[in-house]
């Protein structure tokens, strides 16, 4: 399979973003493209290992480590070497619902993985991901296959993010009737109010949505179960129910002056910006404009990138990213060795457009905040911070330690606080009284996906806590094939 | 030794006396014009004891495996001696004499007697008395005289009504074969009753044989002594087994022949023989014949077996050489120039036997003729001399005998397919040409032929291979059916037919069995093929393959006793593999004499072992039936599979019906052809064919190719084309698998069972795969079922889901949802951070991942439990971590399948460690001979010694700590190796003494092992050559690993390796990989159990590997009765090996398995890392071994009461019964249960200790020449070699100065003469020479000429043996007179001159030059890719013997090159005095012309590249590289390259 010296003939090319000087300037992907040719250079270099690290999803020294959903990585990039376009989708969908989501959001963890990366720049898994589900739409080979015959078994599915999409798929696949509920106006969770429009445009989750509407699911949106309909009725409506409700309940930063105006989590400002964009074009004004403001976003995550980019493209005046964690190293660290996620220095594309404009990279390392000072008018108007050190305690455990004389003061007009999700806010999850875990998710064993309530299973952030979409994915299917076999004493669902 | 010293054990444990091999040595002296002379009883006894070399002793030395003479009886003798007897013997042709075994005490004896006497009686003949044969057992040892029987014979007379001689032999046949019967099943209260035993029963022959070595046969039975003894022929026999259980019938002779050799088939052949049986019809024997079934029962031995039907066909009318042609057929299918009368006799005998195929050298005779014939493929020695008073001598060596050089008129040998027969009555020889002629005209074979056999490609027509007209959709639904996977596709389907070969991996089989994986497994996968090791060789289809042949019969055998036109109605296929079209046709056949019947071969999904039984008893009913009523074609076929009913596995049903048709006597009525999806890989081939079925229709694959095709995955591709290419990967496949048995046609493979299965039911096996091997139990018919149901679920859900495309697989690259593997990311990972760490807890986090007892266990281990002491030895006392890895090997990984840097860390590594790294079979270079700065050595501890002999020189053996024979290899056991030229980078070309860019074949057999003698000869060879190192021989666990181990000990081996079927590999078809060999714990097992009652395990070290990973894994293998332990893939990984399985591309990312040098840039490794890893795993074993409560591992070796099997929930290991694995031989406290003594090589006796040393002596310390004459005989083994090893440890590489040394021998030498002997060196012989002549020249010279008192012509006569110079790198040889087959094998730097040779001459040659004044045998150059020959081709027919797959024939026209081999001849005419030399000379210019050169095309092309680069103006190295450079990227190399 593939071609055995591809690796050495041809250099990895993932696919490039766009300029970010004219891309701050629209709310359109920003993802560019590969030609054909070049693409199937990249499958070429897939070297077809005996163990495609790759592949491995899961964890390993507390690293994650390959793909969480198993795309079979090594089969669809030689196919894509082939020019195999239809077989390789083929092979894509056997692992993954919804590839063109994580073809354009995935971390890749996979390419944390790749063997090539021992030597050489891993492959461009995740170009071709994309490359490859967006060819299928491209060719109308992605059409709604409804099931066959209905099982006449009905199940309902609390949220419509990547879990609950997966869920539904699958259930539906296996001819259940399936209903999914959304509390917001628009399907899709995360990845509609998450993820901003330039890194996974909304035609994109549209498109799979109506998909999944033709082949027979049914979408409620606007409706929060445990609010506008009670938990308990819901269950007797459905024979079974998959709760993937995310964990969005957003870690917030308790310190002297948080309370001020300006001071944001993450999400309301993403999820309004993007609604407005949405119903608008940001015409209604419905949003948190950072126009002309000093934005500091705190927390260096992906979600802080969001918002970097979203000020950037509001035209925020100046921009400052803070991470608590030290700066990693260019290269893997001694005790981060392949095939482990590399924790290493990266510019994602937030940061990329911001050093565009601003000269600089906006995130300052190791920083913590300690207190926000306002105008005097309720504005926030500083944040105090100090820098601190990581060292280890008698446990041997990383602990932050204040660095004295580092103490600094920052100007700003809007704080975002993208400091990551605490678990699951869904007041469903009480009154169906499913037991939590210790750090209140959903308790259910991943791979049987059941909560303690007969025919109640849960799936995604909600019984993970904060994490990928490809682990959501990963768990909407894992849940849909369990909820299936509970369904039917058996399940064809993989 | 207990009662196990009395006679052959039981099966116990894992032993089954079944296993047991032989080899011998043979040889026959007979009186051309029939004359009777005490004279020829003496010669024939001088010959045996000439062979005793061949025979051997168990662990005592005076206990030999067998010995005896079959000569005519000695009527004058027997007259005197009755008379004093009171009995009157009348004249000679009027009694027969019977030679019987008796048990020792009277009372026991005495109604043995009277039962043979009432069979006498009862076939109407008289016993005229008995005598008790004199015997003497002195000399015996306690072994051989514990079961000695009482030997008497009977003198029964010939009744009147009985016309002729032969009448009466057929009657006292008949008696023979009642009487032994009647003595089995008598209710006899008797000791020892298994003693009886009537070694022969004739009117013209007798037997006196015994438990005995040579030399003791004579004094054993002073009857052979006596003056009046006379005979005119005498055959003689030396038995080698490898076992050292006493028994006194297996002694040879058998009644009408003698045999050195094994017959592969024979289980296949017993079975045709059994089911011929019901057709059987003969005037001959009348209402006999039910008396005399089965034909085949006396005796257990492949031998015992060819004697029983070789008796019966020729006492029911044919002459011995007839049944002796239609028994070992010559390869008659692919000969370039056969008499097509010939032709048409082996053709239609075809249609009645299938031969019965190994290697063989069997001679014969009824009293009358005596004749001898060798297989087709020549694989065992045999040389006669015919002498002016009308004596021939023949033995499987020369010099057997000693007569006057001016007596000799002939020499010659056997040539493979020949017959030699020598008729007394007539008083001459038969040339096999005119025996074959008479007897091939007898009847009008060619015309029978022609209106009687089909052949069925014209019956067929010409109708193309049609696509399927299924839309995709139906095809994958149809592949789920039978479980087809991804893979399947990619890695077997698909590429097959692209590439019409089988496909290739690398590195070992880390997936579990089948009946350890979770997954549902074709039953194929539980049958793992079989292999010729030691006591047989593997062949080589490729080079070899005019002795191949994929024909295969279908339609009704008749009567084999009365052949006749209709004998041959029957369709003769190509191939056994139909295409579409093909079943088609024959399922619509309309020609007389053929009717054909469609059974459906399926099941009631989900009905379970019971329903599954039903279906196929109702096959059976159905066939039975089909039979009845006249069809003679079953067609078996799973078309018909829906909804409700199941593919039942086709190889159960195919077994099935095969053995139900033995059983009712019906199968040789009908043919089995089998029409089914589920075939698609070649092992599934292999075991349909093994169990039975004439031919296979798969049409999954055929419909799988059209569907690759349309959707553009084979792109470029006619479905024809596509069924082409598959059809002939499967064949070629077939045939190789074959091969590795050393089985040459289909039809004698068809049936022959050359599987052992593994995790099947021994109810399973013994109703649907009777005899076959399964020796820890297994899955029973519910469970098959159950497998079969769950792939069928899969294609027929309760409800589909969408979307759906076939699995991945995961069965040769890991895939997260596929099949199980031990080296998965997280093991890989964990090791090797643990190794480069030096993070012990690291390492115990991967051992635990490896070791866990939880589901599904990943290999038989995991199955077994510790015994753990209640109190454990405190670890401190445990043998030290430094202590225990002196015990640690590495693999034998060559330089060349890994890189320089790869190679030099193991070796680092181990002798740091003070363990031992393995050369693998790639030599070495010698700089590494040489102590780094650091003081780190490279220099690998253990050289090994493969069948390709790369880079084997004096000066490797010599710096040799172990030296290996490596009989087999895990991942591919029976096959050779080859590295194609891309990979044969200049530095490899160069260690290997070879050329760069040029491909290198490693043959599957070592050519001078084709039996178990033969090894130990090799292991003699060895030893000769670094008397200081210990010779290991490498075995693969297969069943009767443990009777070749005991074989080998008795060969004198110092370690024995049992590897297992996992190990690793650069290369290797991906069917052999997954299907060949058994996994370690088996083989070692079987080995420690047949050692210790054999009393041979404490004179053997056993070492184990495949897949050693843990601590845990060395325990195991220490209780099962391993000391030494080997690692190959771990430690590659710790280096950073990440199982690409990608070796065999050069294509290795970590710069491991790769010669190219950019990406051994990218290796990473450091032997540190290794060192770490071992002292991990020796830790792991001090704390396993702590809590078993031993100090040392010596304590733990064969303790397998410290095991126990674990319980399993598993639902197919549950079924496993692993009590045969922890079996422990009830010995007394006498047998050593690990090596304790070391092994006698018989050095003191070697020449070169006895006088050679002494004589050389100047020479080796002060270089000053040495010249001396000495006299030399057949038993003088390995002339020089020890003096040759001693001038290279002083004098290294360089040698001394040419003809320093300087010895002339008189004489008949022994094999191996002259073996490895460096530069200055010059040994001289006069007289005549064995096998193996100059094997491994390292720069020695040797001259060969005939005794100057001969007064044969030697240009046509044989002067040395087969398999000369084999794996030579360097010298000269001049040879007046022909050689024998496989002249120069695998030369690559002898230059030699040779005056004839025989067939395969030059074969695998890569270098040197050779010169043959005279004609040539056959198959010439066969895999030649280096070097030069040179043909004296005066009657142009050179061409037609020369295989010209790799050659190129040219003329000599090159002036320096005249000059050269001018210059060449003109030196062998100055060493040897040949006339045919002076001859050439004296006419040289015309002889030029008749010259012709052999070119190996790569050769000249590289050469070509070379001369280019210097042009260019590179010089040296560079020039080379260029060159090879250049070559790799030239798209026209030749094939194969």
């Amino acid at each position: 399979m593939g071609k055995p010296t591809g690796f050495l003939e041809f250099e990895r090319k993932a696919t490039p973003y766009r300029d970010p000087k004219s891309r701050i300037e629209d709310w359109n992907e920003l993802n560019g493209e590969l030609t054909e040719e070049e693409l199937r250079r990249q499958g070429a270099r897939c070297m077809d290992c005996g163990i495609p690290f790759c592949q491995t999803g899961g964890e390993l020294s507390g690293k994650s480590l390959g793909c969480p959903v198993y795309n079979l990585i090594p089969e669809w990039n030689d196919l894509v070497y082939r020019g195999k376009w239809r077989e390789a989708l083929e092979r894509l969908h056997k692992t993954n619902n919804f590839p063109e989501f994580t073809g354009r959001v995935c971390p890749a963890p996979c390419e944390g993985s790749c063997v090539l990366g021992i030597i050489e720049k891993p492959v461009a898994i995740k170009s071709l991901e994309q490359a490859i589900i967006d060819k299928g739409f491209e060719e109308g080979w992605v059409k709604p296959e409804p099931p066959k015959s209905r099982t006449g078994k009905t199940v309902g599915i609390v949220g419509s993010g990547p879990a609950g999409l997966a869920a539904a798929a699958q259930l539906n696949r296996a001819g259940h009737q399936v209903t999914v509920y959304e509390r917001a106006d628009r399907i899709g969770g995360l990845l509609t109010y998450g993820i901003p429009n330039m890194k996974l445009e909304k035609s994109v989750v549209r498109r799979r949505v109506d998909i999944l509407a033709q082949e027979g699911i049914e979408f409620v949106t606007d409706t929060e179960i445990g609010v506008d309909i009670p938990a308990d009725e819901l269950r007797k409506k459905h024979d079974a129910l998959v709760l993937a409700g995310g964990a969005t309940r957003p870690r917030d930063l308790p310190i002297e002056g948080r309370d001020l105006n300006g001071i944001h989590f993450a999400m309301e400002f993403l999820h309004a910006d993007t609604k407005s964009y949405l119903d608008s074009g940001h015409k209604d004004g419905e949003y948190i404009s950072a126009r002309g403001q000093s934005v500091i976003v705190i927390g260096g995550g992906d979600t802080g990138t969001d918002c970097v980019s979203t000020s950037m493209r509001h035209g925020c005046k100046s921009l400052v990213q803070f991470e608590i964690l030290p700066k990693p190293p260019d290269d893997r660290a001694e005790n981060n060795p392949w095939p482990q996620w590399p924790n290493i220095y990266k510019v994602d594309y937030g940061q990329e457009e911001a050093k565009e404009k601003f000269g600089e990279d906006p995130r300052e390392y190791q920083v913590m905040t300690k207190k926000f000072t306002g105008d005097g008018k309720g504005n926030v108007k500083e944040l105090h911070t100090v820098r601190v050190a990581w060292e280890q305690d008698d446990n041997g455990r990383f602990v932050p330690k204040e660095i004295k004389g580092s103490e600094k003061v920052w100007r700003a007009d809007i704080v975002l606080l993208a400091m990551g999700f605490l678990g699951p806010e869904n007041p469903v999850l009480e009154q169906l009284k499913v037991e939590r875990d210790e750090r209140s998710n959903a308790k259910a064993e991943h791979g049987s996906f059941d909560t303690n309530i007969d025919g109640v299973f849960a799936a995604g952030d909600m019984r993970r806590g904060q994490s990928l979409i490809v682990w959501a994915i990963n768990e909407g299917r894992g849940a849909a094939r369990e909820c299936d076999r509970w369904l039917m004493g058996s399940t064809e669902l993989p | 030794m207990n009662m196990s010293g009395l006679k052959v054990p039981s099966q116990q444990g894992l032993y089954n006396s079944s296993h047991e091999h032989d080899a011998c040595g043979i040889g026959f002296v007979v009186n051309i014009k029939g004359k009777q002379s005490h004279e020829i009883v003496k010669q024939a006894i001088t010959v045996l004891n000439n062979l005793d070399h061949r025979g051997a002793s168990g662990s005592e030395p005076n206990s030999g495996d067998g010995a005896g003479i079959l000569m005519q009886i000695p009527h004058k003798f027997l007259k005197n001696s009755c008379e004093g007897l009171g009995i009157d013997l009348p004249d000679s042709g009027r009694y027969g004499v019977g030679m019987i075994f008796f048990p020792g005490d009277r009372e026991d004896r005495l109604p043995c007697e009277k039962i043979v006497e009432q069979i006498v009686e009862e076939e109407g003949q008289t016993v005229l008395g008995w005598r008790k044969v004199p015997t003497d057992n002195t000399s015996l040892g306690k072994t051989a005289r514990a079961s000695e029987p009482s030997v008497r014979q009977i003198f029964i007379g010939r009744s009147d009504d009985l016309q002729d001689e032969l009448d009466f032999e057929r009657r006292l046949y008949v008696i023979r074969r009642r009487a032994t019967r009647a003595v089995e099943e008598a209710k006899l209260n008797i000791r020892e009753k298994d003693l009886f035993y009537i070694a022969s029963l004739s009117v013209r022959t007798i037997i006196y044989k015994g438990m005995l070595t040579t030399r003791q046969l004579e004094g054993f039975f002073p009857d052979l002594s006596n003056p009046e003894m006379e005979s005119a022929l005498a055959l003689v026999h030396s038995r080698f087994s490898t076992n050292t259980f006493p028994s006194w019938k297996l002694a040879h002779p058998y009644r009408y022949l003698i045999h050195n050799g094994e017959i592969n088939t024979v289980r296949g052949n017993q079975n045709w023989m059994h089911a011929r049986a019901a057709q059987f019809a003969t005037d001959k024997f009348g209402d006999d014949l039910s008396r005399i079934m089965p034909i085949i029962q006396e005796e257990g031995s492949d031998s015992g077996r060819f004697d029983n039907s070789l008796e019966f066909l020729y006492l029911s009318g044919r002459s011995l050489p007839h049944v002796m042609m239609m028994m070992l057929p010559e390869p008659w299918e692919k000969h370039e120039s056969m008499d097509d009368n010939k032709r048409a006799f082996y053709e239609f005998h075809s249609c009645m036997m299938e031969p019965w195929d190994g290697p063989a050298s069997i001679a014969f005779t009824d009293g009358k003729v005596v004749g001898a014939t060798l297989d087709r493929n020549g694989l065992r020695p045999s040389r006669y001399y015919v002498t002016r008073d009308d004596i021939v001598v023949l033995a499987s060596e020369v010099g057997v005998l000693d007569i006057p050089p001016e007596n000799v008129i002939q020499k010659e040998r056997l040539q493979p397919g020949r017959m030699l027969l020598i008729d007394t009555e007539e008083g001459r020889i038969i040339s096999d040409e005119e025996i074959k002629q008479q007897i091939a005209t007898e009847h009008p074979y060619r015309q029978w032929l022609d209106e009687n056999l089909v052949k069925f490609e014209k019956l067929n027509g010409k109708s193309k291979p049609k696509p399927t007209d299924l839309p995709h959709d139906a095809v994958l639904h149809r592949q789920k059916v039978f479980g087809y996977t991804y893979e399947d596709l990619k890695v077997n389907v698909g590429p097959m037919a692209e590439n019409m070969l089988q496909p290739v991996g690398s590195m070992g089989n880390d997936a579990p069995l089948a009946v350890l994986s979770e997954q549902p497994q074709l039953l194929y996968n539980y049958f793992k093929q079989l292999f010729a090791q030691v006591t047989n060789p593997p062949i080589d289809p490729i080079r070899e393959e005019l002795i191949t042949s994929t024909e295969t019969i279908l339609g009704t055998q008749g009567n084999i006793l009365d052949p006749g036109p209709n004998s041959c109605r029957q369709i003769e296929l190509k191939t056994p593999v139909l295409a579409n079209e093909e079943m088609d046709g024959l399922k619509n056949i309309n020609l007389t004499g053929f009717r054909q019947v469609t059974l459906p071969i399926l099941f009631e999904s989900g009905s379970g072992g019971e329903g599954l039984e039903k279906a196929l008893d109702q096959l059976f009913e159905d066939a039975d039936e089909a039979i009845g009523e006249g069809a003679n074609i079953l067609i078996l076929s799973d078309r018909e599979f829906d909804r409700d009913r199941a593919p039942i596995p086709a190889l159960l049903a195919v077994a099935g019906l095969h053995h139900h048709l033995i059983r009712t006597g019906n199968r040789t009525q009908v043919g089995i052809v089998l029409e089914s999806g589920e075939p698609r890989e070649t092992h599934h081939f292999c075991t349909l064919l093994g169990y039975g079925v004439d031919a296979v229709n798969p049409y999954m694959a055929y419909e799988s190719l059209s569907d690759l095709i349309r959707e553009g995955h084979l792109q470029d591709f006619t479905f024809e084309r596509a069924v082409k290419g598959y059809n002939t990967a499967v064949v070629k496949g077939v045939v190789k698998v074959m091969a590795k048995m050393g089985i040459s046609t289909i039809k004698s493979y068809k049936g022959a069972q050359i599987f052992e299965a593994l995790g099947i039911s021994r109810e399973v096996i013994d109703r649907y795969f009777t005899w076959t091997d399964s020796r820890i139990g297994g899955i029973g018919l519910d469970t098959i079922a159950e497998e079969a149901t769950l792939r069928h679920k899969r294609a027929y859900p309760d409800i589909q889901v969408n979307g759906q495309v076939l699995d991945e697989g995961g069965l040769y690259r890991w895939r997260r949802n596929g099949e199980y593997h031990m080296y998965n990311p997280e093991t890989v990972h964990k090791l090797q951070h643990a190794a480069r760490t030096g993070d012990y807890e690291l390492y115990k986090e991967y051992a635990e991942h490896l070791d866990r007892q939880i589901e599904p266990p990943p290999t038989l281990r995991n199955l077994l439990g510790f015994n753990y002491e209640s109190e454990p030895v405190p670890i401190e006392e445990v043998e030290s971590v430094e202590s225990i890895c002196k015990r640690f090997k590495t693999g034998a990984m060559s330089y060349g399948s890994i890189s320089q840097e790869t190679h030099e860390a193991l070796a680092i590594a181990m002798n740091r460690l003070g363990g031992k790294s393995n050369t693998g079979e790639g030599g070495e270079d010698p700089a590494r001979y040489t102590l780094d700065e650091n003081g780190d050595s490279r220099n690998s501890a253990t050289k090994q010694v493969a069948s390709g002999r790369f880079g084997v020189t004096s000066e490797y053996l010599t710096q040799g700590r172990e030296i290996q024979i490596k009989m087999a290899q895990g991942a591919k056991p029976g096959e050779g190796g080859e590295l194609p030229g891309r990979k044969v980078y200049p530095w490899i070309a160069k260690v290997r003494l070879s050329t760069p860019g040029v491909g290198l074949i490693s043959p599957p057999p070592h050519h001078d092992i084709y039996s178990i003698e033969d090894l130990a000869q090799l292991i003699h060879d060895l030893k000769n050559s670094n008397t200081k190192a210990d010779i290991n021989v490498k075995l693969v666990s297969e069943v009767g690993v443990g009777t070749v181990a005991a074989g080998v000990a008795k060969g004198h081996a110092d370690i024995i390796l049992i590897s297992g079927h996992d190990g690793g590999t650069g290369a290797s078809p991906q069917t052999s990989i997954k299907h060949a060999g058994l996994p370690w714990e088996l083989g070692l097992a079987e080995a420690h159990q047949t050692l210790v009652l054999n009393d041979l395990r404490s004179r053997v070290k056993l070492e184990t590997d495949g897949q050693l990973k843990t601590g845990r894994d060395l325990a195991i293998a220490a209780l099962l009765g391993a000391e030494e332990y080997g690692f190959g893939t771990s430690a590659l990984i710790t280096l950073g090996c990440i199982m690409m399985r990608v070796c065999h591309l050069d294509t290795c990312p970590v710069g491991i398995a790769t010669q190219n040098p950019e990406l051994r840039h990218k290796y990473k490794g450091d032997p540190s890392h290794v060192v770490n890893f071992m002292r991990f795993v020796a830790q792991d074993l001090r704390e396993h071994m702590a809590k078993l409560g031993f100090r040392s591992i010596d304590e733990m070796i064969g303790r397998t009461d410290k095991l126990h099997q674990r319980e399993t929930e598993h639902w197919k290991a549950k079924y496993l019964d692993l009590s045969p694995i922890l079996y422990r031989p009830e010995v007394g406290p006498e047998i050593g249960l690990r090596k304790l003594i070391e092994q006698d090589h018989g050095l003191d006796n070697a020449l070169d200790i006895q006088s050679l040393m002494d004589i050389c002596e100047t020479a080796l310390s002060n270089a000053e020449p040495v010249k001396a004459k000495l006299p030399i005989r057949n038993i003088n083994r390995v002339a020089g070699t020890i003096v040759g090893s001693e001038v290279t440890r002083r004098y290294g590489s360089v040698g001394l100065p040419e003809d320093t040394i300087h010895l002339i021998f008189k004489g008949s030498a022994g094999q191996s003469f002259g073996a490895f002997i460096p530069k200055g060196m010059t040994l001289e012989l006069e007289g005549d020479a064995n096998d193996y002549f100059g094997k491994g020249l390292s720069g020695g010279k040797l001259i060969l000429y005939p005794d100057s008192d001969s007064k044969f012509k030697p240009e046509v006569n044989i002067i040395v043996g087969n398999v000369s110079f084999y794996g030579a790198t360097a010298g000269e040889a001049y040879i007046r007179g022909m050689a024998g087959e496989r002249f120069c094998v695998r030369n690559s730097g002898v230059n030699a001159v040779v005056e004839a040779v025989g067939d395969h001459a030059c074969e695998y040659m890569t270098g040197g030059s050779v010169i043959v004044l005279g004609p040539t045998g056959r198959n010439f150059a066969a895999g030649m890719s280096g070097g030069v020959a040179y043909i004296l081709d005066q009657h142009g027919t050179f061409a037609d013997h020369c295989n010209p797959d790799m050659v190129l024939l040219e003329r000599l026209e090159d002036e320096k090159e005249i000059k050269k081999v001018e210059r060449m001849i003109h030196r062998h005419g100055e060493y040897t005095d040949s006339n045919r030399a002076w001859k050439v000379l004296a006419k040289w210019e015309e002889m030029i012309p008749n010259f012709v050169k052999v070119l190996p095309k790569d050769y000249k092309r590289m050469q070509q590249a070379i001369s280019e680069s210097e042009k260019k103006g590179f010089s040296g190295d560079r020039a080379v590289m260029e060159a090879f450079s250049r070559n790799v990227a030239d798209k026209a190399r030749a094939a194969g390259n």
